[in-house]
């Protein structure tokens, strides 16, 4: 990854160029809206990373494990049948193929690396699906560090190969009891236990949430994504951005990862993949964008499902990785001002195309990834034009709910 | 002068402020719990607004805010109670919540709303110092509304002065570094912090909170700061009380807090 910042990219005169001020707003969204318990370790990795992440020996380390250890550059993929499909050139970001299985491993190779250099000796990290709570576990594991994971009760049900993951690997998995026992209540706790660890602890967050630096800092590990993108596309078709970039959204990491370098291209058009659960209007949805109102969550403003007292509200999705209330504050200010579309896709449509890429490509996606292709069924595009999808992670820990659907899908 | 600024001109020492959750453990027991604290000699009054999400809160407050949520607890309901409650007493209350519950209101109305029910000040633990301090801080002032900003054994000297400059009534001094209801007790390493703290001598009085649970801690707080704060040692003992057991239950507690035979 190069020391750039979206900000140093040329943007049409016309338009607001998009980057983080200082105090970590997009727009309006962003910020640090945390109890004093937590500013003093906040207000160091404010101060701190950046000049910590563009140290030239912090680059040589992180591009080093990305490369041995993760396997990156992944590949980009030219989908030929889904593309003979869909009518379009359909590009996929294999970040399925990473260490780990998903995107969420740039994130945590570069914090562990971070928290080495903050003189932190115990790692915590929320997780909803378990990738990033395995990905954690995984880079803890690989430095020596002791890892202790949040998660949803219920997401334990229902992800349990990655907790068996996380155990084999080291770490303690401590189940989050309150509200919907899910990813919201997981990063509940682990604030919580922040709180209550302030000298020693790191936090490594999984997504382009909570407060200020996190969202910023987060999208430029991720950041890797999109930068590969550009190399690949070159190679492949001789230019360097596609026509339109599709990720699911849950707090908003992969997709901000496979956006970044495009952020003020505005050839590129960025579609937001959401968990529309059993119908945005079902009363079970995650579907932050279309039900969220402007408020705070996890120590960031943006777009979060709540009352209109400010209860938040419990989510749902079948994808324990998108069944979140909020979305990360680059995200919610993407959408309002409309550079980013937003998409919905259910339960069922998600499952269908989850069958779709296996049998039509031979790829079995996360649930989560599987919304972003069902993004394909709802929005327009040419016939010429370059997709890119970004595939943030496998479908192993999902193979149970599949497994489940299997009759439906029977030849 | 508001309330709050009274009372520490008056009393410098043994300040008892206790919290309760509005709406725990029945919708309707926010008069009755303030009447009670006062009668059974608490100095002052800390009103939580039950939030979903309370991050800086351990699990019995957490409890007590999901029982308060699911009993039908609103801020308009609280506002409308704490209206009527004010005629008939005068202690200084204090709301405690987070600052999306505002946000979710309208801020300046909120603040305002506060001011004309008789709400004396507010503690908003997620509210950020310079939103305070560049979007209503004059607003307070116009209003004479308290503000309360907390301090941990983290924050530094520069910030406790900051603190110090924008607070409006007392200081919250967060004993340890940790959420509500989380340690019992009183530590060397605690009392280190008190004793660096008293050295500052800031201009407002300090509370002492977290951890503080019963005569004891409470008596050794009160050498360290003018006073301390109550929250889920009260919530606990209010735990599933019917409403007409919650007046004596709260006199009974305040007064073994004093160390007065019932
Ligand atoms: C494979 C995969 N994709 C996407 C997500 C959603 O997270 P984000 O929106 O931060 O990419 C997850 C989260 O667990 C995931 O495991």
């Amino acid at each position: 990854m190069q020391n750039t910042g979206m900000a140093n990219q040329a943007a049409p005169a016309a338009f607001a160029p998009i980057e983080i001020d200082e105090r970590g707003y997009y727009g309006e969204f962003g910020g640090a809206f945390i109890p004093e318990m937590l500013y003093p370790n906040v207000e160091e990795l404010r101060e701190r990373y950046l000049k910590i992440m563009y140290e030239p020996n912090f680059q040589l380390e992180f591009q080093q494990l990305l490369h041995d250890y993760v396997g990156r550059p992944t590949p980009l993929y030219l989908a030929e049948r889904l593309s003979e499909r869909y009518g379009a050139r359909i590009y996929l970001k294999r970040e399925d193929l990473c260490h780990t299985g998903a995107h969420k491993i740039n994130n945590t190779i570069g914090q562990i690396l971070m928290a080495k250099r903050l003189g932190k000796t115990r790692i915590i990290a929320e997780t909803g699906a378990g990738q990033h709570g395995v990905a954690t576990a995984t880079v803890c594991a690989l430095m020596g560090i002791e890892c202790i994971v949040y998660m949803g009760a219920v997401d334990i049900e229902r992800q349990a190969p990655n907790v068996a993951r996380m155990k084999m690997l080291g770490a303690e998995v401590r189940p989050a009891t309150s509200g919907s026992q899910t990813l919201k209540d997981a990063t509940n706790e682990a604030i919580r236990d922040w709180i209550n660890n302030p000298e020693n602890t790191h936090y490594i967050i999984g997504s382009v949430v909570g407060p200020h630096p996190y969202p910023d800092m987060v999208a430029r590990f991720q950041a890797v994504i999109s930068e590969e993108i550009q190399w690949q596309l070159e190679e492949h078709t001789g230019r360097n951005h596609p026509d339109l970039v599709i990720a699911c959204v849950g707090g908003g990491s992969n997709a901000a990862g496979a956006y970044y370098h495009f952020l003020n291209d505005q050839r590129v058009r960025l579609i937001a993949v959401e968990a529309a659960g059993k119908g945005v209007d079902s009363g079970h949805s995650a579907a932050t964008s279309v039900l969220g109102t402007k408020g705070i969550i996890h120590g960031s403003r943006t777009l979060l499902m709540q009352t209109e007292d400010g209860q938040i509200v419990e989510p749902y999705s079948i994808s324990a990785g998108l069944d979140y209330p909020g979305i990360g504050p680059l995200h919610a200010h993407l959408i309002s001002t409309g550079r980013a579309e937003a998409v919905s896709i259910t339960d069922d449509e998600a499952l269908i195309s989850a069958f779709e890429l296996a049998r039509t490509e031979g790829i079995i996606p996360a649930l989560e990834t599987a919304h972003a292709f069902s993004a394909l069924n709802k929005i327009k595009f040419r016939h010429s034009d370059i997709i890119v999808i970004n595939l943030s992670g496998r479908g192993d820990k999902d193979l149970a709910m599949y497994v489940e659907h299997l009759p439906r899908f029977a030849r | 002068m508001n309330r709050i600024q009274q009372l520490f001109e008056q009393k410098k020492s043994d300040v008892l402020n206790i919290y309760f959750t509005a709406g725990f453990p029945n919708l309707h027991d926010t008069e009755a719990i303030i009447l009670a604290l006062e009668q059974g000699g608490a100095d002052l009054v800390e009103i939580g607004m039950p939030y979903s999400d309370p991050l800086a809160d351990g699990t019995t407050i957490q409890e007590s805010s999901m029982t308060a949520l699911e009993n039908g607890m609103t801020l308009p309901l609280l506002l409308e109670q704490i209206a009527a409650v004010r005629p008939k007493t005068t202690v200084p209350l204090v709301l405690m919540g987070y600052f999306n519950q505002v946000m979710q209101y309208g801020e300046e109305r909120f603040f305002r709303q506060c001011k004309e029910v008789g709400v004396d000040g507010v503690i908003l633990p997620d509210m950020p110092v310079y939103v305070y301090e560049e979007q209503f801080r004059s607003l307070f002032e116009t209003l004479d509304l308290g503000i309360s900003f907390l301090i941990t054994p983290q924050t530094n000297e520069e910030r406790i002065r900051q603190v110090d400059a924008l607070t409006r009534g007392f200081i919250y001094m967060v004993s340890s570094s940790s959420i509500t209801g989380a340690k019992s007790g009183i530590s060397e390493q605690q009392l280190a912090y008190f004793n660096r703290v008293q050295a500052l001598q800031l201009q407002h009085p300090r509370l002492i909170g977290f951890g503080i649970s019963n005569h004891d801690t409470f008596s050794t707080a009160c050498q360290y700061a003018q006073g301390a704060i109550i929250g889920s040692a009260f919530i606990k003992a209010l735990a599933g009380l019917q409403p007409e057991q919650v007046p004596a239950a709260t006199v009974a507690f305040v007064q073994a807090v004093r160390g007065v035979a019932s």
